[in-house]
Protein backbone atom coordinates (compact mmCIF):
# COMPACT_ATOMS: atom_id res chain seq x y z
CA UNK A 1 0.00 0.00 0.00
CA UNK A 2 2.77 2.12 1.02
CA UNK A 3 4.74 1.04 -1.88
CA UNK A 4 2.03 1.68 -4.03
CA UNK A 5 1.51 5.36 -3.27
CA UNK A 6 4.88 5.87 -3.37
CA UNK A 7 5.62 4.62 -6.98
CA UNK A 8 2.47 6.94 -7.59
CA UNK A 9 3.97 10.13 -5.87
CA UNK A 10 7.19 9.45 -7.49
CA UNK A 11 4.96 10.18 -11.25
CA UNK A 12 3.98 13.79 -9.74
CA UNK A 13 6.21 16.32 -11.57
CA UNK A 14 7.79 18.63 -10.04
CA UNK A 15 6.39 21.68 -11.41
CA UNK A 16 3.17 20.43 -9.81
CA UNK A 17 4.49 20.84 -6.81
CA UNK A 18 5.54 24.51 -7.86
CA UNK A 19 2.10 25.05 -8.95
CA UNK A 20 0.68 23.67 -6.21
CA UNK A 21 3.26 25.92 -4.06
CA UNK A 22 1.59 29.14 -5.83
CA UNK A 23 -2.24 27.97 -5.19
CA UNK A 24 -2.08 29.99 -1.58
CA UNK A 25 -0.79 32.93 -3.00
CA UNK A 26 -3.30 32.61 -6.08
CA UNK A 27 -5.85 32.47 -3.42
CA UNK A 28 -4.97 34.96 -1.21
CA UNK A 29 -4.20 37.70 -4.00
CA UNK A 30 -8.21 36.57 -5.68
CA UNK A 31 -9.08 37.47 -2.03
CA UNK A 32 -7.51 41.11 -2.06
CA UNK A 33 -8.77 41.62 -5.43
CA UNK A 34 -12.14 40.70 -4.30
CA UNK A 35 -12.16 42.34 -1.21
CA UNK A 36 -12.80 39.76 0.66
CA UNK A 37 -10.00 40.00 3.80
CA UNK A 38 -12.19 42.09 6.39
CA UNK A 39 -11.91 45.45 7.74
CA UNK A 40 -7.44 45.16 8.06
CA UNK A 41 -6.66 43.55 4.68
CA UNK A 42 -2.89 44.45 5.89
CA UNK A 43 -2.54 42.55 9.07
CA UNK A 44 -4.54 39.61 7.06
CA UNK A 45 -1.90 39.33 4.27
CA UNK A 46 1.12 39.66 6.58
CA UNK A 47 0.02 36.87 8.99
CA UNK A 48 -1.45 34.66 6.18
CA UNK A 49 1.91 35.12 4.30
CA UNK A 50 3.66 33.76 7.58
CA UNK A 51 1.38 31.36 7.66
CA UNK A 52 1.99 29.88 4.48
CA UNK A 53 5.52 29.69 4.83
CA UNK A 54 5.49 28.52 7.88
CA UNK A 55 3.30 25.27 6.32
CA UNK A 56 5.88 24.93 3.81
CA UNK A 57 8.79 25.20 6.13
CA UNK A 58 7.63 22.24 8.49
CA UNK A 59 6.83 21.19 4.98
CA UNK A 60 10.32 20.54 4.50
CA UNK A 61 11.24 18.83 8.06
CA UNK A 62 8.36 16.17 7.51
CA UNK A 63 10.27 15.05 4.85
CA UNK A 64 12.67 12.93 6.50
CA UNK A 65 10.44 11.67 8.67
CA UNK A 66 8.63 10.54 6.45
CA UNK A 67 10.90 8.49 4.81
CA UNK A 68 12.21 7.30 7.73
CA UNK A 69 9.34 6.15 9.32
CA UNK A 70 6.28 5.33 6.57
CA UNK A 71 8.21 4.71 3.58
CA UNK A 72 7.08 7.71 1.66
CA UNK A 73 9.82 9.16 -0.66
CA UNK A 74 9.01 12.96 -0.64
CA UNK A 75 13.33 13.87 -1.52
CA UNK A 76 12.98 14.79 -4.79
CA UNK A 77 10.21 17.64 -3.84
CA UNK A 78 12.08 19.09 -1.13
CA UNK A 79 13.98 21.48 -2.81
CA UNK A 80 11.15 23.10 -4.65
CA UNK A 81 9.01 22.93 -1.00
CA UNK A 82 12.21 24.82 0.81
CA UNK A 83 11.54 27.47 -2.15
CA UNK A 84 9.09 27.71 -1.53
CA UNK A 85 8.92 28.43 2.09
CA UNK A 86 11.49 31.01 1.19
CA UNK A 87 9.65 32.69 -1.17
CA UNK A 88 6.52 33.51 1.13
CA UNK A 89 9.32 34.45 4.06
CA UNK A 90 10.34 37.04 2.04
CA UNK A 91 6.67 37.95 0.63
CA UNK A 92 5.62 38.13 4.07
CA UNK A 93 8.59 40.74 5.12
CA UNK A 94 7.79 42.68 2.21
CA UNK A 95 4.58 42.64 3.08
CA UNK A 96 5.38 43.81 6.85
CA UNK A 97 8.17 46.72 5.45
CA UNK A 98 5.42 48.11 2.74
CA UNK A 99 2.17 47.00 3.91
CA UNK A 100 2.36 47.23 7.50
CA UNK A 101 5.63 49.83 8.25
CA UNK A 102 4.40 51.78 5.06
CA UNK A 103 8.26 51.54 4.33
CA UNK A 104 8.69 53.98 7.66
CA UNK A 105 12.25 52.36 7.26
CA UNK A 106 13.43 54.13 10.19
CA UNK A 107 10.91 52.91 12.45
CA UNK A 108 11.14 49.42 11.24
CA UNK A 109 14.57 49.47 11.29
CA UNK A 110 13.92 50.62 15.10
CA UNK A 111 11.27 48.02 15.71
CA UNK A 112 13.56 45.50 14.18
CA UNK A 113 16.40 45.44 17.08
CA UNK A 114 14.40 46.07 19.82
CA UNK A 115 11.88 43.47 19.45
CA UNK A 116 13.18 39.98 20.31
CA UNK A 117 9.69 38.70 17.90
CA UNK A 118 11.23 40.98 14.92
CA UNK A 119 14.49 39.72 15.93
CA UNK A 120 13.60 35.91 15.65
CA UNK A 121 11.88 36.76 12.22
CA UNK A 122 14.42 38.33 10.25
CA UNK A 123 17.01 35.78 12.27
CA UNK A 124 14.75 32.91 10.52
CA UNK A 125 15.17 34.64 6.94
CA UNK A 126 18.64 35.70 7.27
CA UNK A 127 19.88 31.92 8.26
CA UNK A 128 17.94 30.76 5.15
CA UNK A 129 18.83 33.01 2.46
CA UNK A 130 22.00 30.85 1.90
CA UNK A 131 20.26 27.76 1.56
CA UNK A 132 18.04 29.44 -0.87
CA UNK A 133 21.17 30.79 -2.61
CA UNK A 134 22.87 27.11 -2.88
CA UNK A 135 19.30 25.47 -3.25
CA UNK A 136 21.17 24.05 -6.82
CA UNK A 137 23.31 21.26 -8.32
CA UNK A 138 25.96 23.37 -9.30
CA UNK A 139 26.02 23.90 -5.01
CA UNK A 140 25.58 20.42 -3.78
CA UNK A 141 28.58 19.65 -6.17
CA UNK A 142 30.86 22.60 -4.98
CA UNK A 143 30.10 22.30 -1.57
CA UNK A 144 30.13 18.80 -1.47
CA UNK A 145 29.72 17.38 2.21
CA UNK A 146 29.55 21.08 3.23
CA UNK A 147 26.52 21.59 1.68
CA UNK A 148 24.72 19.58 4.14
CA UNK A 149 26.06 21.19 6.89
CA UNK A 150 25.39 24.31 5.43
CA UNK A 151 21.50 22.89 5.38
CA UNK A 152 21.66 21.84 8.93
CA UNK A 153 20.60 25.71 9.48
CA UNK A 154 16.93 24.90 8.07
CA UNK A 155 16.63 23.36 11.76
CA UNK A 156 17.84 26.92 13.55
CA UNK A 157 15.53 28.79 11.09
CA UNK A 158 12.56 27.22 11.28
CA UNK A 159 12.40 27.19 15.85
CA UNK A 160 12.95 30.83 15.20
CA UNK A 161 10.31 31.01 12.86
CA UNK A 162 7.92 29.65 14.89
CA UNK A 163 8.85 31.61 17.75
CA UNK A 164 8.69 34.14 16.16
CA UNK A 165 5.02 33.54 14.94
CA UNK A 166 3.91 32.65 19.23
CA UNK A 167 6.10 35.92 20.13
CA UNK A 168 4.17 38.36 18.26
CA UNK A 169 0.41 36.99 19.41
CA UNK A 170 -0.99 38.96 22.66
CA UNK A 171 -1.59 36.31 24.63
CA UNK A 172 -0.61 32.39 22.91
CA UNK A 173 -3.61 30.61 21.78
CA UNK A 174 -3.85 26.98 21.94
CA UNK A 175 -2.89 26.74 17.40
CA UNK A 176 0.32 28.78 18.20
CA UNK A 177 1.22 25.78 21.11
CA UNK A 178 -0.02 22.99 18.80
CA UNK A 179 2.34 24.38 15.79
CA UNK A 180 5.53 25.12 18.64
CA UNK A 181 4.72 21.27 19.41
CA UNK A 182 4.94 19.91 16.15
CA UNK A 183 8.13 21.67 15.01
CA UNK A 184 9.75 20.46 18.37
CA UNK A 185 8.54 16.80 17.32
CA UNK A 186 10.06 16.92 13.89
CA UNK A 187 12.97 18.40 15.28
CA UNK A 188 13.40 15.69 17.99
CA UNK A 189 13.31 13.13 15.21
CA UNK A 190 17.10 14.80 14.20
CA UNK A 191 17.92 13.40 17.35
CA UNK A 192 20.72 11.10 16.51
CA UNK A 193 20.88 8.55 19.88
CA UNK A 194 24.35 6.56 20.33
CA UNK A 195 23.75 3.00 18.45
CA UNK A 196 22.62 0.53 20.78
CA UNK A 197 26.16 -2.11 21.09
CA UNK A 198 23.76 -4.93 21.76
CA UNK B 1 -17.65 32.58 -1.58
CA UNK B 2 -17.32 31.02 1.70
CA UNK B 3 -16.73 34.51 3.48
CA UNK B 4 -19.60 35.87 1.12
CA UNK B 5 -22.51 33.95 2.42
CA UNK B 6 -21.41 34.88 6.30
CA UNK B 7 -23.26 37.88 7.91
CA UNK B 8 -21.77 40.56 8.46
CA UNK B 9 -23.04 44.08 9.89
CA UNK B 10 -23.56 45.60 6.44
CA UNK B 11 -25.96 42.84 5.59
CA UNK B 12 -27.86 43.43 8.84
CA UNK B 13 -28.13 47.31 7.93
CA UNK B 14 -29.06 48.19 4.12
CA UNK B 15 -26.21 49.43 2.99
CA UNK B 16 -28.01 53.06 1.74
CA UNK B 17 -28.89 53.15 5.44
CA UNK B 18 -25.47 53.58 6.78
CA UNK B 19 -24.20 55.26 3.78
CA UNK B 20 -26.71 57.89 5.04
CA UNK B 21 -25.51 58.28 7.92
CA UNK B 22 -22.20 58.45 7.32
CA UNK B 23 -23.53 61.60 5.43
CA UNK B 24 -25.17 62.33 8.50
CA UNK B 25 -22.34 62.49 10.70
CA UNK B 26 -20.03 64.48 8.10
CA UNK B 27 -22.85 66.83 8.03
CA UNK B 28 -23.65 67.34 11.97
CA UNK B 29 -25.30 70.55 12.81
CA UNK B 30 -28.65 71.97 10.83
CA UNK B 31 -28.26 69.37 7.88
CA UNK B 32 -28.31 66.88 9.51
CA UNK B 33 -31.81 67.36 11.39
CA UNK B 34 -33.00 67.60 7.62
CA UNK B 35 -33.54 63.64 7.80
CA UNK B 36 -34.81 62.97 11.81
CA UNK B 37 -36.07 59.44 10.43
CA UNK B 38 -32.71 58.46 10.36
CA UNK B 39 -30.90 59.71 13.32
CA UNK B 40 -33.46 56.92 16.06
CA UNK B 41 -31.24 58.32 18.87
CA UNK B 42 -31.01 62.18 19.60
CA UNK B 43 -27.29 62.97 20.68
CA UNK B 44 -26.41 66.53 20.91
CA UNK B 45 -23.01 67.22 19.36
CA UNK B 46 -20.02 68.01 21.39
CA UNK B 47 -16.93 70.23 21.73
CA UNK B 48 -15.15 67.06 22.41
CA UNK B 49 -15.61 65.47 18.83
CA UNK B 50 -12.70 65.43 16.48
CA UNK B 51 -13.61 66.56 13.14
CA UNK B 52 -11.73 63.61 11.50
CA UNK B 53 -13.79 61.37 9.03
CA UNK B 54 -15.12 58.56 11.33
CA UNK B 55 -14.65 54.88 10.02
CA UNK B 56 -17.32 53.06 8.50
CA UNK B 57 -20.02 51.28 10.89
CA UNK B 58 -18.56 48.09 8.72
CA UNK B 59 -15.03 48.87 9.91
CA UNK B 60 -16.19 49.16 13.46
CA UNK B 61 -18.54 46.32 13.97
CA UNK B 62 -16.25 43.64 12.81
CA UNK B 63 -12.73 44.34 13.65
CA UNK B 64 -13.35 43.74 17.66
CA UNK B 65 -10.89 42.67 20.74
CA UNK B 66 -14.13 41.56 22.88
CA UNK B 67 -12.31 38.07 23.84
CA UNK B 68 -15.79 36.79 25.61
CA UNK B 69 -16.73 36.33 21.98
CA UNK B 70 -13.56 34.93 20.38
CA UNK B 71 -9.88 35.53 19.91
CA UNK B 72 -10.29 37.08 16.12
CA UNK B 73 -11.07 40.52 15.15
CA UNK B 74 -14.39 39.24 13.75
CA UNK B 75 -15.33 36.20 16.36
CA UNK B 76 -16.79 39.48 18.25
CA UNK B 77 -19.92 39.87 14.79
CA UNK B 78 -20.72 36.32 14.61
CA UNK B 79 -20.33 35.47 18.18
CA UNK B 80 -22.12 38.17 20.00
CA UNK B 81 -25.80 37.81 18.43
CA UNK B 82 -26.37 35.36 20.67
CA UNK B 83 -26.11 37.98 23.88
CA UNK B 84 -29.11 39.31 25.75
CA UNK B 85 -28.95 42.59 26.80
CA UNK B 86 -32.54 43.25 27.77
CA UNK B 87 -32.74 43.42 30.71
CA UNK B 88 -30.19 44.77 32.37
CA UNK B 89 -28.76 46.02 35.48
CA UNK B 90 -25.75 47.64 36.69
CA UNK B 91 -24.77 46.52 40.63
CA UNK B 92 -23.61 50.07 42.17
CA UNK B 93 -21.37 49.51 45.53
CA UNK B 94 -18.26 50.38 47.12
CA UNK B 95 -17.96 53.92 48.61
CA UNK B 96 -20.97 55.30 47.60
CA UNK B 97 -24.55 57.11 49.19
CA UNK B 98 -26.80 55.30 47.25
CA UNK B 99 -25.39 51.41 46.37
CA UNK B 100 -27.86 49.22 44.44
CA UNK B 101 -28.92 47.55 41.57
CA UNK B 102 -29.77 49.50 38.44
CA UNK B 103 -32.02 48.73 35.57
CA UNK B 104 -30.17 50.30 32.47
CA UNK B 105 -33.15 52.69 31.72
CA UNK B 106 -32.87 53.95 35.52
CA UNK B 107 -28.93 53.97 34.70
CA UNK B 108 -30.15 56.55 32.03
CA UNK B 109 -32.63 58.45 33.27
CA UNK B 110 -31.93 61.82 32.50
CA UNK B 111 -28.32 61.27 30.96
CA UNK B 112 -27.85 64.00 28.43
CA UNK B 113 -26.83 62.01 25.30
CA UNK B 114 -24.63 63.41 23.07
CA UNK B 115 -22.13 62.71 19.97
CA UNK B 116 -18.65 62.23 20.98
CA UNK B 117 -16.43 61.04 17.83
CA UNK B 118 -13.32 60.27 19.23
CA UNK B 119 -10.06 58.74 18.20
CA UNK B 120 -9.63 55.32 18.93
CA UNK B 121 -6.20 53.98 19.75
CA UNK B 122 -5.77 49.79 20.40
CA UNK B 123 -2.78 49.14 22.07
CA UNK B 124 -1.75 46.98 19.66
CA UNK B 125 -0.82 50.19 17.42
CA UNK B 126 -4.06 50.23 15.21
CA UNK B 127 -6.72 53.49 15.60
CA UNK B 128 -10.03 53.81 14.21
CA UNK B 129 -12.03 57.16 14.61
CA UNK B 130 -15.59 55.97 16.27
CA UNK B 131 -19.04 58.22 16.56
CA UNK B 132 -19.87 56.81 20.32
CA UNK B 133 -22.84 58.13 21.15
CA UNK B 134 -22.84 58.34 25.07
CA UNK B 135 -22.95 60.29 28.38
CA UNK B 136 -20.37 61.47 30.75
CA UNK B 137 -19.47 59.17 33.06
CA UNK B 138 -19.11 62.07 35.97
CA UNK B 139 -22.76 63.04 35.96
CA UNK B 140 -23.58 59.04 36.32
CA UNK B 141 -21.22 58.69 39.56
CA UNK B 142 -22.55 61.57 41.14
CA UNK B 143 -25.87 60.53 40.90
CA UNK B 144 -24.85 57.54 43.20
CA UNK B 145 -23.25 59.59 45.43
CA UNK B 146 -19.64 59.21 45.54
CA UNK B 147 -17.86 59.26 49.39
CA UNK B 148 -14.81 61.38 50.01
CA UNK B 149 -12.89 58.19 50.46
CA UNK B 150 -13.20 57.28 46.74
CA UNK B 151 -10.17 56.96 45.05
CA UNK B 152 -10.54 54.63 41.94
CA UNK B 153 -13.45 53.41 40.07
CA UNK B 154 -13.70 49.42 39.33
CA UNK B 155 -15.27 47.89 36.50
CA UNK B 156 -17.38 44.50 35.65
CA UNK B 157 -18.02 43.15 32.40
CA UNK B 158 -20.96 40.50 32.31
CA UNK B 159 -19.74 36.90 33.21
CA UNK B 160 -22.02 34.93 31.32
CA UNK B 161 -20.10 31.98 29.58
CA UNK B 162 -23.03 29.91 28.02
CA UNK B 163 -23.51 33.14 26.30
CA UNK B 164 -19.88 33.94 25.77
CA UNK B 165 -18.18 31.93 24.23
CA UNK B 166 -15.20 33.33 24.73
CA UNK B 167 -15.29 33.26 28.90
CA UNK B 168 -15.85 29.27 28.16
CA UNK B 169 -12.02 28.84 26.77
CA UNK B 170 -9.06 30.00 29.28
CA UNK B 171 -6.73 32.35 28.72
CA UNK B 172 -7.92 35.10 30.92
CA UNK B 173 -9.61 35.12 34.23
CA UNK B 174 -12.56 35.97 33.76
CA UNK B 175 -14.54 38.11 34.52
CA UNK B 176 -12.90 40.97 32.24
CA UNK B 177 -12.03 44.02 34.69
CA UNK B 178 -10.78 47.55 34.35
CA UNK B 179 -10.49 50.49 36.20
CA UNK B 180 -9.68 54.72 36.47
CA UNK B 181 -8.36 56.93 39.07
CA UNK B 182 -11.60 58.78 39.96
CA UNK B 183 -10.46 61.81 38.29
CA UNK B 184 -9.84 60.00 35.40
CA UNK B 185 -13.26 58.82 35.61
CA UNK B 186 -14.64 62.50 36.44
CA UNK B 187 -12.81 64.12 33.06
CA UNK B 188 -15.13 65.00 30.69
CA UNK B 189 -13.87 62.92 27.99
CA UNK B 190 -14.70 60.07 29.78
CA UNK B 191 -18.02 58.56 28.72
CA UNK B 192 -20.21 55.76 29.05
CA UNK B 193 -21.33 54.84 25.25
CA UNK B 194 -24.45 53.36 24.24
CA UNK B 195 -24.85 53.77 20.91
CA UNK B 196 -22.86 54.20 17.99
CA UNK B 197 -23.43 56.11 14.56
CA UNK B 198 -27.16 57.26 15.94
CA UNK B 199 -28.04 53.65 16.94
CA UNK B 200 -28.09 51.37 19.85
CA UNK B 201 -24.45 50.12 20.30
CA UNK B 202 -23.60 46.90 18.78
CA UNK B 203 -23.35 43.96 20.78
CA UNK B 204 -20.12 43.40 19.50
CA UNK B 205 -18.81 46.97 20.60
CA UNK B 206 -19.92 46.19 24.29
CA UNK B 207 -23.82 46.74 24.25
CA UNK B 208 -25.42 47.82 26.19
CA UNK B 209 -23.25 50.06 27.95
CA UNK B 210 -19.30 50.52 27.86
CA UNK B 211 -16.58 52.82 28.88
CA UNK B 212 -14.80 54.98 26.25
CA UNK B 213 -11.77 56.80 27.88
CA UNK B 214 -9.96 58.21 24.60
CA UNK B 215 -7.04 59.01 25.81
CA UNK B 216 -5.95 55.44 26.98
CA UNK B 217 -5.44 52.40 25.23
CA UNK B 218 -8.86 50.85 24.08
CA UNK B 219 -8.32 47.85 26.38
CA UNK B 220 -9.18 50.52 29.03
CA UNK B 221 -12.76 50.71 28.15
CA UNK B 222 -14.23 48.05 29.13
CA UNK B 223 -17.28 46.72 27.86
CA UNK B 224 -20.99 45.37 28.43
CA UNK B 225 -20.68 46.42 31.78
CA UNK B 226 -22.50 45.14 35.23
CA UNK B 227 -21.09 46.40 37.98
CA UNK B 228 -18.78 49.93 39.42
CA UNK B 229 -17.35 50.01 42.43
CA UNK B 230 -16.08 53.04 44.05
CA UNK B 231 -12.83 51.81 45.96
CA UNK B 232 -10.19 53.71 47.79
CA UNK B 233 -7.57 51.16 46.37
CA UNK B 234 -6.00 50.83 42.64
CA UNK B 235 -8.59 47.99 41.47
CA UNK B 236 -6.60 44.49 39.82
CA UNK B 237 -7.14 44.93 36.01
CA UNK B 238 -7.76 42.16 33.83
CA UNK B 239 -4.60 43.20 31.25
CA UNK B 240 -2.02 44.14 33.81
CA UNK B 241 -3.09 40.93 36.02
CA UNK B 242 -2.47 39.54 32.86
CA UNK B 243 1.40 41.17 31.73
CA UNK B 244 1.88 43.20 34.20
CA UNK B 245 5.96 43.88 32.20
CA UNK B 246 3.62 44.77 29.05
CA UNK B 247 -0.06 46.47 29.83
CA UNK B 248 -0.09 48.98 33.11
CA UNK B 249 -2.84 50.43 34.96
CA UNK B 250 -2.55 54.03 33.16
CA UNK B 251 -2.29 52.68 30.15
CA UNK B 252 -2.59 56.49 28.85
CA UNK B 253 -1.71 56.80 25.18
CA UNK B 254 1.97 57.56 24.86
CA UNK B 255 4.42 57.07 21.68
CA UNK B 256 7.31 57.94 23.82
CA UNK B 257 6.50 54.46 25.79
CA UNK B 258 7.15 51.54 23.99
CA UNK B 259 4.86 48.17 24.16
CA UNK B 260 8.16 45.65 25.47
CA UNK B 261 7.33 43.71 22.22
CA UNK B 262 6.67 46.83 19.40
CA UNK B 263 6.66 50.40 19.25
CA UNK B 264 3.74 52.67 19.70
CA UNK B 265 5.62 55.85 17.99
CA UNK B 266 2.84 55.09 15.20
CA UNK B 267 -0.22 53.41 14.41
CA UNK B 268 -2.15 51.85 11.55
CA UNK B 269 -5.63 53.41 10.81
CA UNK B 270 -8.04 51.01 9.92
CA UNK B 271 -9.58 51.62 6.27
CA UNK B 272 -6.17 53.91 5.80
CA UNK B 273 -6.00 51.38 2.94
CA UNK B 274 -2.93 49.72 1.29
CA UNK B 275 -0.11 52.08 1.34
CA UNK B 276 0.68 55.13 3.88
CA UNK B 277 -2.16 53.78 6.39
CA UNK B 278 0.67 54.52 9.20
CA UNK B 279 0.84 57.78 11.12
CA UNK B 280 2.61 59.12 14.36
CA UNK B 281 0.71 58.45 17.38
CA UNK B 282 -0.22 61.31 19.47
CA UNK B 283 0.58 61.11 23.39
CA UNK B 284 -2.61 60.95 25.35
CA UNK B 285 -3.96 60.06 21.61
CA UNK B 286 -4.37 63.91 21.02
CA UNK B 287 -6.44 64.80 24.01
CA UNK B 288 -3.51 66.28 26.05
CA UNK B 289 -5.26 69.62 26.76
CA UNK B 290 -7.83 67.62 28.54
CA UNK B 291 -6.55 65.59 30.35
CA UNK B 292 -2.19 65.90 30.40
CA UNK B 293 -2.78 67.81 34.20
CA UNK B 294 -3.90 64.92 35.29
CA UNK B 295 -0.49 63.20 35.68
CA UNK B 296 1.51 66.14 36.39
CA UNK B 297 4.69 64.78 38.23
CA UNK B 298 4.03 61.23 37.66
CA UNK B 299 6.52 59.26 35.72
CA UNK B 300 4.46 57.82 32.56
CA UNK B 301 7.52 55.54 31.57
CA UNK B 302 6.69 53.71 35.34
CA UNK B 303 3.12 54.62 35.43
CA UNK B 304 2.75 53.04 31.90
Amino acid sequence: MIARLDTWLKRVPNWAVWLAGFLPLAWLVWLVVSNDLGVDPVKEIEHRLGKIALWFLIGGLVITPLRKFVGLNFLRYRRAIGLLAFIYVVLHLMAWAVFDMGLLLSQAANDLFRRPYLIFGISAFILLIPLAVTSNKASIRKLGANWRRLHWLVYPAVLLGVVHYLWQMKVIRTEGWIWLAVVILLLATRIKFPKSSR
Amino acid sequence: MANRTKMNWSDVTPRPLWLNRRALIAGMGATALASPALAKIAAQPSRFSTDAKPNTLEEITNYNNFYEFGWDKTDPAANAGQLKIDPWSVQVDGLVDRPGTYDLADIMKDRPLEERIYRFRCVEAWSMVIPWIGFELAGLLNRFGVQPSAKYVAFQTLHRPEEMPGQRAGGINWPYVEGLRLDEAMNPLTIMATGLYGENLPKQNGAPLRLVVPWKYGFKSIKSIVKISLVAEQPPTTWQQLQPSEYGFFANVNPEVNHPRWSQATERTIGGGFFASRKETLKFNGYGDEVASLYSGLDLAKNY
